[in-house]
C-alpha cells in the first residue's frame, strides 16, 4: 500500500463532473508533481484530498488509512496540509498570526516555536517582517508565507497548488529549491503545477490531468521527454 | 522547567486581576444607580437614554461578534432579541407572584439572573437552529435568509395567543436597571475583546480573511460559524430581557427587521470589526432620536415634517455619506487600548514617525490612536 493512494475519485461541483476517476499513488518521501491545464481539474483534486469538498465515489488512503469521509481538521492532525491556490494569505493579520494560524491543529507550544524558527531558517525574508501584515507582502513573500505556514501543521504530506503563480523566474526558482530542500528533510511532496518544466525538474514522478481524468503517468524525466507533454505543456 | 511554577503564578494573578476588575465594576456600578436615578447629576430624560444606549451597546458590540469578527453578514438580531425578551417575560409573569418593591435586592437580583439565564438560553438555541441552515450560504444570500428569519420568529410570536399576539405581554415586572444594563453591556465589550484575543479569536478573523485558506489549514469554519453566531444571539436574547424588563411590556412590532437595521447602523457607523467602533455606533443612533426632537417640524407644501419620523432616512443617508468618506466606518476597523494611547503618548512626545505610510487598504486594523 502506497502512502497515499487515490482509487477512482470523482468529485462533482452540480452538474460539472470536475474529477472523473481519477487515481494515483504518492510514495513515502518523493516530490510528485501534478501538470495540467487551467480547468484540468488540479485544484478540485488538492480539496477534495484535503476534504474541503466531498467527493461522490472513490477512496483517499493514507498510510493505510482510509480517510475518506474525514473532515479537514482532522486530515491536517493526519499529517495532510495544503497551501492553497492563489496565496491565500490572511492579509489583514502579521506575518506572525498567520505562522501561528498554520499550527491551528497543533497544542505542542514549544514544537510550535521550534518549527516556526525553522520556518525562518527556510525564509530568512519572513523573519524581518514578522509583525507586518500580510497584505503588504510582495507576491513572493506571501508564496513563501503560505508554504511557510502550511508547513507550520508539521505535514507528512505537503501539497502545494501552483507556487509559482504569477512570480518572476528567478523567485521560481528560489520557491523550488526551497520545496527540494522541505522534501530532503522527509517531507513528502504533491506539487501541482502549471509551470511544467520547473516542476518536472525537481519532481520524482509525475502526472497528467486533462478535463478530470490521469491521462499519463511517468517518471518525471521520461515525462520531460515525451512528446505529447513538450507539445502541450512544455512549449514545443 | 522553570517556566512552569513562573506560569502558574502568572495564571493565578492574572485571575486574581481579573476577579478585582470584575468587583470594582460591579462596586461603581452599584455605587451610580442610585447617583443617577436620583436625578441629582442628570435629569430623568436623559437617565433613559442612558439605559437604552447600554441595550444599544449589547446589541451593536453582539452583532459585531458575527458581521463583524466573523465577516458574516446576518440581519436578524431583533429576532433574537424578541426570542430573549418573550420567554424571560413569559416566565417572569409566570413564576413571579410578589410586587418587585417587596422583594430585597438578593432576591431582584436572582430574579434577574434567572430571566437573563432564560432570554439567553431561549435565544442562543434559536440562533443555533437559525444559525446551522443559513451560515451555509455566503454574502446576500446569508443576509437574506437571516432577514427572512428575523422575520418569521416575529411572525410566529405574533400568531401565539398564549405571548399575547399582536397585543403583546404587559405588566411584566420591572426587574430591569441601570446596574443590570450596564453590567451586561460592559461584560458583552469585554468578553468581545477577550474572544478576539484568545486564539479562537484568531481562527474566527481567519474565518473572516480567508474562508478556504482557514479551512485548508484544519480550522472548522463552519463550526465557528454557528457557535459564533448562537453566541450573539444569546448576547440579543439578554438584550431583550432588559428591555422587556425595563419598558415593562412588549409588541411583536418593536422586533421588525427595522430594529435589526438599526442594530446594523450602529456596527456600520463604528466600524465593521471594531467592539470601540460599536460602541460608539450604538451610542451615536441612540442619541440620533433624540437631537432630531430638537428640530423644529416644518412644513413643505402643506405636508408638516417631522424629523423624527424621518430617522430612518436620515441613518440611510448618513451611511452613504459614511460609505462614501470614511468605507471602513468611522474607526474603520480600529481599538480603543492603553497601549495605542501610550503609543500614541510616544509618538507625540519623541516625534516619532506614524505608521502611515502603509498603502491606504492596510492602514487601520490596528489600535485606534
Ligand atoms: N466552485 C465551483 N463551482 C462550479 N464549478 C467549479 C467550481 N470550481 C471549479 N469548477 C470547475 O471544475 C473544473 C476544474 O476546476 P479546477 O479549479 O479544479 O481546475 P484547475 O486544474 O485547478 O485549474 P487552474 O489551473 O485554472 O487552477 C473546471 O471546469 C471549473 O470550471
Ligand atoms: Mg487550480
Amino acid at each position: 500500500m502506497s502512502f497515499l493512494q487515490v482509487d477512482n475519485l470523482v468529485t462533482r461541483y452540480g452538474a460539472i463532473t470536475a474529477l472523473q476517476g481519477v487515481s494515483l499513488r504518492v510514495e513515502e518521501g518523493e516530490i510528485v508533481t501534478l501538470i495540467g491545464a487551467n480547468g484540468a481539474g488540479k485544484t478540485t483534486l488538492l480539496r477534495t484530498l484535503s476534504g474541503i469538498l466531498r467527493p461522490a465515489t472513490g477512496a483517499i488512503t493514507f498510510r493505510g488509512e482510509n480517510i475518506t469521509p474525514w473532515q479537514t481538521d482532522r486530515i491536517v492532525r493526519a499529517g495532510i496540509v495544503q497551501s492553497p491556490e492563489g496565496r491565500l494569505v490572511f492579509r489583514g493579520m502579521s506575518v506572525r498570526e498567520n505562522l501561528q494560524l498554520g499550527a491551528y491543529t497543533r497544542r505542542d507550544r514549544d514544537e510550535i516555536a521550534k518549527d516556526m524558527g525553522h520556518v525562518f531558517e527556510l525564509f530568512p525574508r519572513l523573519k524581518e517582517r514578522l509583525n507586518q501584515s500580510a497584505g503588504t507582502l510582495s507576491g513572493g513573500e506571501q508564496q513563501m508565507l503560505a508554504i511557510g505556514r502550511a508547513l507550520m501543521s508539521r505535514p507528512k504530506l505537503l501539497m502545494l497548488d501552483e507556487p509559482s503563480l504569477g512570480l518572476a523566474p528567478l523567485l521560481v526558482r528560489e520557491i523550488f529549491r526551497i520545496v527540494e530542500e522541505i522534501n530532503r528533510e522527509g517531507v513528502t511532496v504533491l506539487l501541482v503545477e502549471q509551470n511544467a518544466r520547473q516542476a518536472l525538474a525537481i519532481a520524482h514522478r509525475g502526472y497528467v490531468l486533462q478535463t478530470g481524468q490521469v491521462v499519463m503517468e511517468d517518471t518525471a524525466a521520461a515525462l520531460a521527454q515525451n512528446e505529447v507533454v513538450r507539445k502541450a505543456y512544455l512549449g514545443g | 522547567m522553570k517556566s512552569a511554577a513562573a506560569h502558574t503564578i502568572h495564571t493565578m494573578i492574572s485571575w486574581l486581576l481579573k476577579a478585582v476588575w470584575i468587583a470594582g465594576t460591579i462596586l461603581v456600578l452599584l455605587a451610580l444607580q442610585p447617583l443617577l436615578q436620583s436625578g441629582a447629576i442628570i435629569d430623568p430624560y436623559w437617565f433613559r437614554i442612558l439605559l437604552l444606549m447600554g441595550i444599544n451597546v449589547t446589541l451593536a458590540v453582539s452583532l459585531n461578534l458575527i458581521n463583524g469578527f466573523c465577516g458574516q453578514f446576518s440581519i436578524a438580531h431583533a429576532g433574537f432579541m424578541a426570542v430573549g425578551a418573550y420567554t424571560s417575560s413569559y416566565f417572569t409573569l409566570h413564576a413571579l407572584y410578589t410586587p418587585v418593591r417587596n422583594l430585597s435586592f438578593a432576591q431582584q437580583a436572582t430574579w434577574m439572573i434567572g430571566a437573563l439565564l432564560v432570554g439567553a438560553v431561549t435565544a442562543g438555541i434559536a440562533g443555533f437552529i437559525v444559525g446551522i441552515p443559513s451560515l451555509r450560504l455566503r454574502g446576500d444570500y446569508l443576509a437574506i435568509a437571516t432577514l427572512g428569519f428575523g422575520e418569521i420568529i416575529r411572525v410566529a410570536i405574533l400568531n401565539i395567543e398564549e405571548v399575547g399576539g399582536a397585543s403583546g405581554l404587559s405588566d411584566i415586572p420591572p426587574l430591569s436597571s441601570f446596574f443590570w444594563i450596564w453590567l451586561i453591556a460592559l461584560m458583552t465589550i469585554a468578553l468581545s475583546r477577550n474572544l478576539l484575543v484568545s486564539s479562537h479569536g484568531r481562527a474566527v478573523l481567519a474565518v473572516r480573511e480567508d474562508e478556504i485558506a482557514a479551512e485548508a489549514l484544519g480550522v472548522p469554519t463552519t463550526k465557528y460559524k454557528v457557535i459564533v453566531f448562537a453566541f450573539s444571539s444569546a448576547l440579543a436574547g439578554m438584550a431583550g430581557v432588559l428591555a422587556a424588563h425595563l419598558d415593562l411590556s412588549i409588541y411583536p412590532s418593536s422586533f421588525t427587521f427595522l430594529r435589526s437595521i438599526e442594530i446594523i447602523v450602529m456596527v456600520i457607523l463604528g466600524g465593521l470589526g471594531s467592539t470601540t467602533g460599536a460602541v460608539l455606533g450604538a451610542a451615536l443612533v441612540t442619541l440620533l432620536p433624540e437631537g432630531l426632537r430638537y428640530v423644529p417640524a416644518f412644513t413643505v407644501r402643506g405636508y408638516v415634517v417631522e424629523m423624527q419620523a424621518w430617522r430612518m432616512v436620515i441613518y440611510s443617508l448618513l451611511l452613504i455619506v459614511l460609505m462614501l468618506t470614511r468605507p471602513r466606518g468611522l474607526l474603520g476597523g480600529m481599538e480603543w487600548s492603553w497601549h495605542g494611547l501610550s503609543r500614541i503618548g510616544g509618538r507625540w512626545f519623541r516625534g516619532r514617525p506614524s505608521d502611515r505610510n502603509l498603502p491606504p487598504e492596510e492602514q487601520g486594523e490596528g489600535d485606534l490612536l
